[in-house]
Parts: structure tokens; sequence; C-alpha cells
């Protein structure tokens, strides 16, 4: 018992000091990454490599003046930060980032928290991330943030119906709520996930690169429309708050995603560490949503809400119905069949969009890519 | 151990439902409200209800409380405390009649209640997991799921007039609720 | 051990780190006075026109609503999802009907516009 609490205590520490160590890291990268593919130089100025530009970034903005602006909120102004930060930081308690080892003779899970309904507490827990966004747009007194606090909400509860909806087909497949069992039962199948759900797949990295309000999707914070969006009003370390929060989510919703979708700690090749290729996963992940910042441009509203509402959600939709019936009607070879058909899903869907973009092009300028961007 | 819980959970639970009535600010109350939530679904987890755990978080403090800050905001015209306090005549008349009401409840079931209260659940110890969930939702009690459905699908429609009464929705390029000077 | 009890202590940690970190901003960073218009709300450079808190299209709240209907029906495939396998070929079609009379739902919705954003 005592062993128990201690050991879970030391895990939680362990878990709080090794995701808030990546974010500066992960500013860091993203900074360098973007300006790379954008052919400028990045951060070169602190340390090598510019290595130390965050921890210049920290000082300067905990020195920074923390301004209450005229006409705030003050109390929810002053919660609207942290409410951002706080349930992405919780929803890593359940996460599984190794097998169990030994520790003095006892197993110790390397998760901080073992519960046996992993994934709808992560659900939960996004959904109340809303908080932040849009207390932070209300209570600043500003035009810009109200609105941008609004669409940030508006976007995040959008996109969690299609992230739940395919998550459920994970949980058909696992028949278990417990991410440890999603790990088992990747090993079991002999394939890891992404492949009986290609499209499920698909669909969470487009929601959740929405639901992390990340460009393409950052309508929430449009700086060429709405300033800064909800954080127009924040200076200092408040604003730090919200910029690390972001970050964290990243790396909650990577670790996730690698635990749902690719093998969790499960080696692909080679050695069996499987804290390391955790870390690798993640990190392919993260440096994958990276990318896609620097090489999409942002998406409108109109395009964006559709996106989610009239094609990601029945995307979801028929997955789970495949999904459900090739596992009655498949038996044993389920997985087999699903690793083949959840491809031909996935290019059903592709031609059907195209021809649907094609339609549209055609009658009204509506989802089409071209579409004067400017109006 | 687990009364001492009890205790603390319950107690930040009735805290936080005071501050959803004494404070000025709708939008504080909406936040109290969801604390309270929370606190209540942490009650559901000490009864090990783990799957209504989450149900509580996830659509009562999660969905509903958003769509309560939203229509909060949406009705917010102008200052904090102005558009929602406003006072219907009788309204303290009704209040205190309803009040009564329920404090008289209480003391009934108090007082005279006491063999309802302690009667043991119907349910097995330690039911309320997905599993169990699932097999009672979905064996013996399909016809009131199946139902549910009928009635999400009426409160779809329901939400699609009350949009359009308010003047402003489906029509593409209709004027905004307020006729806002651009 | 209760195994929920870990995720408090994450949410602890979490939450003491939070709250420091704004004590300490409020302790270091204290804002010097100026000024009014240091405090103004940003808009821009110009003086603030109107009020911020403006009514806005109630487009978001039907938006809102429709989630929290759709949110349910996510929230019932979970415990359906895990007894699936022992439900077999009668889970396959309770659910279907389920969804079919919410796909009617979804269809109107869309049919009507209320997915649309103008």
């Amino acid at each position: 018992m005592l062993f128990d609490l201690i050991a879970s205590f030391i895990k939680a520490v362990l878990v709080f000091a090794v995701v808030m160590s990546f974010v500066p890291f992960l500013i860091w990268l993203e900074r360098k990454l973007v300006a790379w593919m954008q052919q400028r130089i990045g951060p070169n100025r602190t340390g090598p490599f510019g290595l130390l530009q965050p921890i210049a970034d920290a000082v300067k903005l905990i020195i920074k003046e923390n301004i209450f602006p005229s006409g705030v909120e003050k109390i929810t102004y002053f919660l609207a930060p942290m409410m951002s930060m706080i349930p992405a930081l919780a929803a890593f308690a359940v996460i599984p980032f190794g097998s169990p080892v030994r520790i003095m003779g006892r197993t110790v899970n390397l998760q901080v928290a073992d519960v046996n309904i992993g994934i709808l507490y992560i659900l939960a827990l996004s959904s109340l991330a809303v908080y932040g966004a849009v207390l932070a747009g209300w209570s600043s007194n500003n035009k810009y943030s109200l609105l941008g606090g609004l669409r940030t909400s508006a976007q995040m509860i959008s996109y969690e119906l299609p992230i739940g909806l395919s998550v459920v087909s994970i949980v058909l497949l696992t028949g278990s709520l417990s991410l440890n069992e999603v790990v088992r039962s990747q090993a079991s199948h002999g394939i890891w996930n992404i492949f009986p759900q290609f499209l499920g797949f698909i669909i969470l990295l487009i929601s959740y690169n929405a639901e992390l309000n990340r460009a393409p999707f950052d309508l929430g914070e449009a700086e060429s429309e709405i300033v800064a969006g909800y954080h127009t009003e924040y200076s200092g370390f408040r604003f730090a708050m919200f910029y690390m929060g972001e970050y964290v989510n990243m790396v909650t919703v990577a670790a996730l995603v690698t635990v749902l979708f690719l093998g969790g700690w499960q080696a692909p090749f080679g050695p069996e560490i499987p804290l390391l290729w955790f870390l690798i996963k993640i990190f392919a992940f993260i440096l994958l949503y990276m990318w896609v910042r620097a090489t999409f441009p942002r998406v409108r509203y109109d395009q964006l809400m559709a996106l989610g509402w009239k094609i990601l959600v029945p995307a979801s939709l028929a997955n789970l119905a495949m999904t459900a019936v090739i596992i009655v009607l498949g038996g044993p070879n389920a997985v087999r069949i699903l690793s083949v058909g959840s491809i031909v899903l996935a290019v059903l869907v592709g031609l059907v969009l195209k021809a649907a973009v094609a339609l549209r092009t055609k009658s009204a300028p509506g989802l089409a890519p071209p579409a004067g961007a400017g109006s | 151990m687990t009364w001492l819980t009890f205790l603390i959970v319950s107690g930040i639970a009735v805290i936080f439902a005071g501050g959803l009535i004494f404070s000025r600010n709708a939008v504080h109350g909406a936040m109290c409200l969801v604390a309270s939530f929370c606190a209540i679904a942490t009650l559901f987890l000490l009864l090990s209800a783990e799957f209504i755990f989450v149900v509580q978080i996830a659509v009562y403090a999660g969905a509903i409380m958003v769509l309560f800050l939203f229509v909060m905001m949406l009705l917010n015209v102008q200052g904090q405390e102005g558009a929602l306090a406003g006072r219907a005549p009788g309204q303290l008349l009704v209040a205190l009649a309803l009040g009564a009401a329920l404090l008289g409840q209480a003391v009934w079931l108090v007082a005279r209640g006491g063999e309802i209260i302690s009667r043991p659940a119907r349910i097995p110890a330690g039911f309320g997991s997905p599993e169990d969930i699932g097999t009672a939702l979905f064996t013996r009690n399909l016809l009131p799921f199946e139902i549910t459905s009928l009635v999400l699908l009426a409160a779809m429609a329901g939400a699609v007039v009350l949009a359009r009464k308010a003047g402003l929705s489906p029509k593409p390029n209709g004027a905004p609720a307020g006729g806002k000077p651009e | 051990m209760n195994p929920y009890l870990p995720i408090l202590f994450m949410l602890v940690i979490a939450t003491a780190f939070a709250l420091a970190a704004m004590a300490l901003a409020l302790f270091v960073g204290r804002p010097r006075p100026g000024p009014e218009r240091k405090f103004a709300p940003y808009e821009c450079g110009i003086e603030p026109v109107g009020s911020a808190r403006d009514r806005f299209p109630v487009k978001f709240y039907l938006v809102a609503m429709l989630f929290i209907l759709f949110d349910i029906e996510v929230i019932f495939l979970y415990p359906w999802a895990v007894v699936f396998r022992q439900l077999g070929v009668f889970g396959l079609i309770e659910m279907a009907i389920f969804l079919g009379i919410l796909l009617v739902g979804y269809i109107y919705v869309w049919r009507v516009g209320a997915l649309e954003w103008q």
C-alpha cells in the first residue's frame, strides 16, 4: 500500500517533469524546423543552434509586466490560462509509456494511473479543455478575444465528435477501454491499429490538429483577422501559460495516438527498449504536425466547420459501420480483412470527396480549393 | 477513509453549488456549477460507477455547460449583471413556496423514510463499469435505449426550430440577431 | 489502493505548478503605472469602439446544442463497443437501428442548412 502510494506519486512527479521539459525543446524545434522549411535560419543567437532561445523567452516573459487591461473580468481572466493546461497534464496520467518493470522485487506499471476507463477519461478531460479558450475570450473585454474564444470553442466541440466516433472503432477491436489493454491487443493481433483502422487514423490526425488549434486550423488565433484571438489581451507569464498549454496538449495527443494506433511502447524492429520506442513514436508524430503546420495555408472558418460536420462525421460513421460488420462476420480473420478494408474505404472516401468538390466547383465556389481566399 | 473522502468531496460539491446561487455574475455561477459537477462525478467514482463518472464530466461539465456559457454570452448584451438579473412578478413568492416544498420533502425523508435511505441497492456491489452498463443497456433495457434515439431526434429538430425562431439561422446571408449596424 | 488516486496526484501537481507560476508572475512582473490608454483593450491602435461583449450569431448556440446531442450518441457507443463481441449480430442490429434513427436527424439537420456557415 505505502509502496504503491509512493511509487505512483514519484511516477506522477516524473511524468510531469518530463512532459514539462519537452515543452521548451519542442518550442525550439518547431521554430527551427518551420524556419528551415521556409528557407530562414531560425533562432541561432542564444546558445548552440539557438537551443537556449526558449529559456531566454521564458525569462523574458516572466519579468514582463502582467497587465490586467481595463474592463477585464479579473477572476476569470486569471483562471483561464490554467484551465487550458491542467486538463492536458491530468490526461497524461492514464497513458502507459512502457511495459511493466520490476523495482525492489515488485512489478511497477509504467503508467501513473492504470484505470480501466482510460480512453473515456481522456475524452472527458479534453472536453473540459474548451473552457480555457472561451473564458479567456469572454473575460478579456476585447472584441477579437471574444471572437477567438467563440471560434475556438465551437471548433473544439465540433471536432470532438469525429474523435469520439473513430476511437469507438478502436474499442471495438480491443473490447476494452483500458489503454494498457489497447497496447496488449495490438501485440496479440500482431499488427498495429493503424492498419486495420487506417481511415480512423487519418480522421483522428485531422481532428486532433483542429482540436489543438494548430495551423492550418488555428482560426481562433488567426493573426490576419482577429489579432491573436482569445489571448490577445494576455501578457507576460499568463500568455506563456497558454503557449505552454498548447505544447503540453500536443505531447498528450501524440502519446494518445501512439498508444491507440502505433502500438504504444512496442518495438517495430531492433532492440526492445519500450521507453525509447515510445519517445521515438511521439516525436515522429509531433514532427508530422510541425510539417503540416509549415505546409498548409490556413482554412476559412466555414471550410473548417464543413470539414468537421459534413466530411469527418460521416466518414468516421462509415468507418465504424465497416469495423463492426467485419468484426461480426470476419471472426478470427477480422483484423486481416479490416487491414485491407480500411485502406479501400479510405480511398473510397477520398474519391467521393473529390467528386463532391468537383461538383461544387461547377455549381458554386464553396469548398473548392482556389475559391478566392480573401473573400 | 471512504467516509472522509465522501465528506470532503460532497463538501466541495455543496460549496460550489452555493457559489452558483450566490454569485452575482452569471459566468462565475456557471464555472461554480462545472466545479460542482466534477465533484459529483467524483462521488459517482466513490460508488464505483466509473461510466457515470465519465458521462457526468463529458456530458454535463463538458458539453451542456458550454451551451450554458454560450447562451449567457448570447443574452449578455451589456454589462455583466443586466440581462439575466431581471425579476418576474411574484418571483419571491414562488421561490419561497418551492423552497418550502423541497425542505418539507427533505425533512419527511429523514424523519420517516429512514428505511428508504438505508435499503440496500438492487444492484450488486461494484456495479458501474462500462461492461456492466453495456450488458444492462443492450439486453434487458433495450427498448428504453432505442427510444432514447427518438428523444435525441426530437431534440435535434427542436434545436433547429429554436435557432430559426431567433430569426437568424440557416438562411445564408441572414442578418445577425441584434441587427447590429456594421 | 484506489486506481484513481494517482490521477489526483497528477491534478494536484499540475494545479500547484500553474498556481505557483501565476503567483510568481504576479510578484515579479508587477505592472508599472502608466497612462490610462496603456491598459485599454487592444484594437489595432485605434480607440475601442462600442462594447466588447456584444451579441454574437445564434449559430454558435446551435452548434453547441447539436454537439450535446451527438455527444450523447457517441457516449452510448462506448459501453456497446465494450460488450460488442458478446452481443454479436444482435448488437450490430440494435446499434444499426439506434444510429439509423439518428442518421435521419443528421440528414435533416444538414438539409435544413443548420451545418452551413455563411
